[in-house]
């Protein structure tokens, strides 16, 4: 059955059978994680790279709910009412780490869009699918990079609990978020089915 | 990596009482959107916990709300939450209460 991962091969990787559909779904919204997360500092040939390496990041958190999700400070309760301390710590942290975690992440969704581009043109399945294959390097980048993406998509969605989740379930087919509801069910299967080449009982 | 400079032995002053050592820790939170069976992998692939303790662990973050995955000084604290923020894990770094 396409859109689940399996077992492949001894070295602990994984392939899925996806359609052409679920091939451009799948990048589409990769692309959009990536514009979303933005552009690389390195990329930009004026910068001296040198320079670049002690570039410091931002200091506050993204204003884009989805992007602070990514991007969460790394000090303070969230619970509780916001304290000086923790403020001027998660700035601090963020300063210097930050570019470098944008980066990581960049890299990951990039390898999942080269993946899949070369899947796009790989032989086919019996049924005509494009077969991605991950080794195990690959599989961790892409659980990394289903997780972004799901994280993003929920936020988009408002998912605040368990509760919101289970209403989205129950969404009306005429609702315009219910084909964002699919894609994040759907990569869900696809990020559990992954952990679980992973995690043999 | 931003960390407090520590006071080494040799640079206290005599009559100071040394300032005991407090650990940190990285606290983890829930969250709607990860799978429990992605935190516990998490926690089996960064810590080398058993599969028994991840679990236990993402159980924790899943019913209590949170869990105290790891814990040391603050530079290693650092790490252990950009490497959870890496994974898209909720990860927060406090001084051990």
């Amino acid at each position: 059955m396409p859109g689940f991962f399996e077992s492949a091969g001894a070295d602990g990787g994984a392939s899925v059978a996806l359609d052409d559909g679920e091939l451009s779904v799948l990048r589409s919204l990769t692309v959009q994680l990536l514009e979303l997360i933005g552009p690389d500092q390195h990329e930009n040939e004026d910068v001296d790279p040198l320079q670049a390496l002690f570039a410091e990041g931002p200091s506050e958190p993204p204003r884009d709910p989805a992007l602070a999700r990514l991007f969460p400070d790394a000090y303070g309760d969230p619970g509780a009412p916001a304290d000086e301390a923790a403020v001027t710590r998660s700035a601090e942290f963020r300063r210097y780490t930050e570019n470098e975690l944008r980066t990581r992440k960049r890299e990951r969704l990039l390898a999942m869009v080269h993946g899949l581009d070369e899947a796009r043109g790989a032989p086919r399945d019996r049924e005509g699918n494009a077969v991605l294959t991950l080794d195990r390097a690959a599989s961790d980048g892409w659980l990394g990079g289903l997780n972004d993406l799901r994280l993003v998509i929920g936020a988009r969605l408002g998912i605040e609990d368990e509760s919101t989740t289970e209403k989205l379930f129950d969404l009306p087919d005429e609702d315009p978020r219910k084909a964002m509801v699919i894609a994040f069910l759907w990569l869900g299967s696809l990020q559990e089915t992954l952990v679980d080449t992973l995690l043999p009982e | 990596m931003p960390v407090e400079i520590e006071r080494t032995e040799e640079q206290a002053t005599p009559d100071e009482a040394p300032v005991p050592e407090v650990p940190w820790v990285t606290v983890v939170h829930n969250d709607p959107v990860n799978l429990m069976s992605y935190v516990t992998y998490v926690f089996q692939a960064y810590f080398g916990y058993s599969k028994d303790k991840a679990k236990k662990l993402m159980l924790d973050v899943h019913h209590k709300g949170r869990a105290v995955v790891s814990q040391g000084s603050r530079e290693e604290m650092e790490r252990d939450v950009q490497a959870m923020h890496g994974y898209g894990l909720w990860a927060t770094l406090q001084r051990e209460s």
